[in-house]
Order: structure tokens, then sequence, then C-alpha cells
């Protein structure tokens, strides 16, 4: 029973992360029918950038909680920047081309973001600098500390924000205009170029705060951590049903608690065959699930033709 | 005259194939035009390049004696050109009155875009009692107005209209028609594209006869009427 609770709080926890990264996956195959394979080597330098302000902050003497947030603001306003960029460069020229080519230059960019993070930070691991003690607290027999809690709640807070921006205010309508039909979007006033602008910076703001929550829960960060964390969020976007924004929060939480049940019971199940470094195993398990039974996802309409 | 829009030697190619052969057309502000033509004239391919949506491979393209040629497409709404494309290009996914605020989208004077939403909803009473319904689930007709009064709340100069009765029943099509001559009415200047031409010219005050990317005839709309060339090719006469 405490297993089982306690595998439910972590998998919530991981859940909401892959949430807020397959947001940004969902956001940008929306609006461009675009896979943006770069999109978890963005969370990767948002952790980056978080630790190395973090650090500088604190070894300025300033206080712990303005240097967590102002190292949070930071990676943020770097992940918008990058993501524009991102856009700009490498897609953009492609919009009218062929679909495979932006998923190869997609790909290419997610190289070059590693190998640049790589040449910056190096290959080793990194300590992230939280200056708190997260608490443990007692739940049930389970326990959950300040950070998971914290982790939680900005989660919920920053989906919520997102779902009041994109059906109550006047961007969010034109973006999911666009979403839809961007030519009558374009008779209607709308630039196309700047909704998609505003697309890739709001799900690379996203994905940054989603690399300082990984990094302070788990306490490293390393060039690498970007591709399977983009992958997994990748794949809770097309269980939710890609394209679609609750559909990648819901996909975020389920295969949180996939992943986490999986590798609690995945010894039980086994026999202690198999141990719970297998966790892995389940996201692409899933994956694979997915796109035999429904490759729509869980809230998708339509098949997704587009690559 | 005075011309709101002047249209000068217009060509568009899609890949090798030539679609306007160098067209000439001219409105002035506060006529209802038509263009019509059988299916393939360039109609459509004709609005889109005045909409913003196509670009011509050459010929000049002039509103308000300024060249539109190098406005893109959403500034043209900007400066009064609205387009209600042809398959009305409406946001299935989006209630009607999102609809109808997309179509508002350039404006940022919130008390005239309220006013204005309460005008087409006293235009369309059917759309008022489905304002919080998605377009997407609505009829082709009521669709169509939904179109139109999107258009209408960008409060446009000149407005174009891609065969509005397109797929529609004979009493919605009438309902749409006495619409278009209100709007035109009110000063409206309007550039109607339309497969009945009939109808099409007993709307409007002069037409233009499209036939393989190239203009045929030209006159008012009584002379079209009349003429045995119009009578024979779209009349069934
Ligand atoms: N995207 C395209 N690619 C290639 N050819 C096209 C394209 N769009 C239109 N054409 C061709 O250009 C010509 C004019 O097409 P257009 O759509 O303007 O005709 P139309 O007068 O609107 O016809 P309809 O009454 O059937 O709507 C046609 O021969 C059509 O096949
Ligand atoms: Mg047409």
């Amino acid at each position: 029973m405490e297993i089982l609770l306690q595998q439910i709080i972590n998998g919530l926890v991981q859940g909401s992360v892959y949430a807020l990264v397959a947001l940004g996956y969902t956001m940008v195959y929306g609006i461009l029918g675009l896979i943006n394979f770069a999109h978890g080597e963005v969370v990767m330098i948002g952790a980056m950038i978080a630790m190395t302000v973090l650090q500088a902050l604190l070894t300025a003497a300033l206080t712990p909680v303005l240097a967590v947030l102002l190292s949070l603001l930071a990676a943020m306003a770097v992940c918008m920047a990058l993501g524009y960029s991102i856009e700009r460069i490498a897609y953009r020229p492609l919009r009218n081309a062929p679909r495979l080519a932006p998923l190869i230059t997609a790909i290419g960019v997610s190289i070059v973001l590693q190998n640049l993070a790589m040449m910056i930070w190096g290959r080793e691991y990194h300590a992230f600098p939280l200056p708190f003690n997260s608490t443990s607290h007692q739940l049930g027999g389970a326990i959950v500390n300040d950070v998971q809690i914290a982790i939680v709640i900005i989660a919920l807070l920053i989906m919520s924000t997102l779902m009041w921006l994109v059906h109550r205010t006047r961007m969010g309508r034109a973006m999911r205009a666009v979403s839809e039909n961007p030519a009558a979007a374009a008779l209607m006033g709308v630039d196309i170029n700047r909704v998609i602008s505003v697309t890739f910076m709001l799900g690379s703001a996203l994905a940054a705060v989603a690399g300082f929550m990984v990094s302070a829960n788990y306490g490293i960060v390393h060039y690498y951590m970007g591709f399977m964390l983009g992958l997994k969020a990748f794949t809770a976007a097309v269980l939710g049903g890609i394209g679609n924004l609750r559909g990648a929060m819901l996909g975020g939480v389920l295969l949180g608690l996939i992943e986490s049940l999986g590798a609690g019971y995945i010894g039980d199940i086994t026999g202690g065959f198999l141990g719970s470094n297998y966790q892995d195993v389940f996201a692409f398990f899933v994956l694979i699930a997915v796109l035999i039974l429904r490759p729509s996802g869980l809230l998708g309409e339509k098949l997704a033709e587009r690559a | 005259m005075n011309h709101l829009l002047e249209v000068e030697n217009l060509k568009v190619s899609y890949g090798g194939i030539q679609a306007l052969k160098g067209i000439n057309l001219s409105i002035a502000a506060g006529e209802l035009v038509t263009l019509i033509g059988s299916n393939g004239a360039g109609k459509t391919t004709t609005l889109k390049v005045l909409a913003g949506l196509l670009h011509p491979a050459s010929g000049k393209l002039q509103y308000r004696d300024r060249s539109l040629l190098h406005v893109p497409a959403h500034r043209r709404v900007v400066n009064g050109i609205a387009l209600v494309p042809e398959g009305r290009g409406i946001f299935a996914r989006l209630t009607v009155e999102e609809n109808l605020l997309m179509g508002a989208y350039i404006r940022g004077d919130k008390a005239g875009i309220a006013d204005d939403l309460e005008r087409q909803y006293v235009l369309f009473p059917r759309l008022a009692e489905r304002r919080t319904q998605l377009a997407g689930t609505l009829s082709g007709g009521e669709q169509q107005m939904v179109a139109m009064a999107r258009a209408l709340m960008s409060r446009p100069e000149l407005l174009m209209l891609d065969e509005p009765s397109m797929g529609l029943a004979p009493l919605m099509v009438e309902k749409i028609f006495e619409t278009i001559r209100g709007i035109s009415i009110q000063g409206v200047t309007i550039l109607l594209v339309e497969q009945n031409a009939r109808l099409a010219l007993e709307t409007a005050q002069r037409g233009y006869v499209l036939e393989s990317g190239a203009i045929s005839l030209s006159g008012t709309a009584g002379e079209l009427l009349g003429s045995d060339a119009v009578q024979q090719a779209y009349l069934g006469a």
C-alpha cells in the first residue's frame, strides 16, 4: 500500500514535468504540423542556464529565494530566445519544403544544441545548487518533499495560465485560428509568422521551467539529459493526441504514473527477473502500443497524417 | 471615374500553368461588381491575388492609388480589403462568436467591436442563437453566414465574395443575396464571384466575364444579361 502511494506521488511529480514539455511539442505540432525534435534540448539548455545563473547569484550572496527566482527567469528568457531563433533559422526557410526536410533539420538542431552544451558545460554531471533543504513529509506512509510539492503546484498553475491564454485571449484565439486554417487566419489580419514565433517562445518558456524542475528534483544536470526527457514528453504528447493541449497534459501525467508504477512493480511481475532500472522501457512500450492501437491518441480527433 | 481598385495586365501561374493571362479590371467606390465564368476560369485565383494569398507573376494592382503588390495578406485587411473565401474558410473548432471576433482581429476599439457584433446578430439572427456553438457544427448556410459576418467585422471598404451561393438551397441563396444587396446599399464596395451568372448579374451593377484566364466581356449588368454570348454560355438560353 505504501509502495503504491509512493509510486503514485513520484508518478505525478514526473508526470507534471512531462506534461509541461509535452505541451511544447503539441503546440508546435498543432500550428506547423512539425515535430520539433530539438525541444528536449531546449529543456536541457534551460536546466544548464538555471544552474549557471543560480550558482553565480548564490556566489554573489543573493538571498536564496531571489536567486532561485532570477535564475528561473533567466532560463526562461534564454530558452524563449533560443526557441525563437530555432524557428527563424532552421524551420522557417523550410516552411514549404517536403515534410521530411524540417524533420531532419530538427534532429540536426538537436545534435547542434547537445554539442554546444557539451562544449560550454563539459561532459560531466553537475550538481544543481538548490539553496534549500527540501524537507520531506510523511503522507500515509509515503514520503513527499518540498521540491516535489512545488513542482506539482507550479505545473498546475502554469498549465491553467496557458489554457486561459489559449482559450480566453486574442493571441490565443489567433493561435487556434492559425492552427486550423492559416490562410483564413491571414485573411483576418493575423501575422502568421508572428503567431508561430510566439508559439515557439511559449513552448520554450515551459521547457525552461521543466528543465529547472527536473534539475531541482534530481539534483543533477547533464548535457545529455534533454534527449530521454524529450523522447518521453513526445511520447506523452502522442499518448494524449498530438496537437491537443489537454491531451498533452493528460498524456504527461499518465505517462509519469505508468512509468512510476511500472518501475515499482516490474520486479514483482517478472519474479525479480527485471528491476526498476528498466523504467525507461515503459514509455516506449506505451508509444508503440498507442501507435498500433490508437494512433490519434486519447483525446486526438483525427489521425495525424502529417509528420 | 476615380477607382478604388485597379488591376492591370495581371498574370498568374501555378508552376507551368498560366491561370491568369493578363487581366484588367477596375472597381469604383460603392460599386457592386460581379466576376462570372465557368469552372477553372480563374475567378478564385483573381480573388486570391487581390487578397494577397497568391503573388502575381506580373501586373499592376492599385488600391486607392497605392500599389498592393508588396503588401502581405494580413496587411490588406488593415487597408480595408476583406475576402470571404471559396469554401467559406471558417474556423470549425472556434465558436461562432470567436469566429466573428477573429474578423475583428485587426481592431482595437472594444466598444465598436461589441456594437458590430450585435449588428451581425441582427443581420443574421440565426447566428445569435448559436453564438457559443462550434462553427464546424453549423449547417452550410449558417457557415456562409458566419463567413460573411466575420468579414464584415473588419469593417471592410471592399468586400470580395467567392461563390457565396455554393452548395446552398434556393431559399438560403435568396437570403444570402438579399444580405449582399443590403451590405452594398450601406456603401460597401463589393466584388462578387459567382457561378450562378443570372443571379449575379441581377444583383450587380457591372460585370466581367472571365474565360480561361482572360476577360472576354465586360459591361453593365443589363448589357451582359442581354448579350448573346453570355446568354449562350452562362444563362443556358
Ligand atoms: N494550387 C493550384 N495548383 C495548380 N493549378 C491550380 C491551382 N489552383 C488553381 N489552379 C488552376 O488554375 C485555374 C483557375 O483556377 P481557379 O480556382 O481560379 O478557377 P475558378 O474560376 O475559381 O473555378 P471554380 O468556379 O471551379 O471555382 C484552373 O485551371 C485550376 O486548375
Ligand atoms: Mg473558384
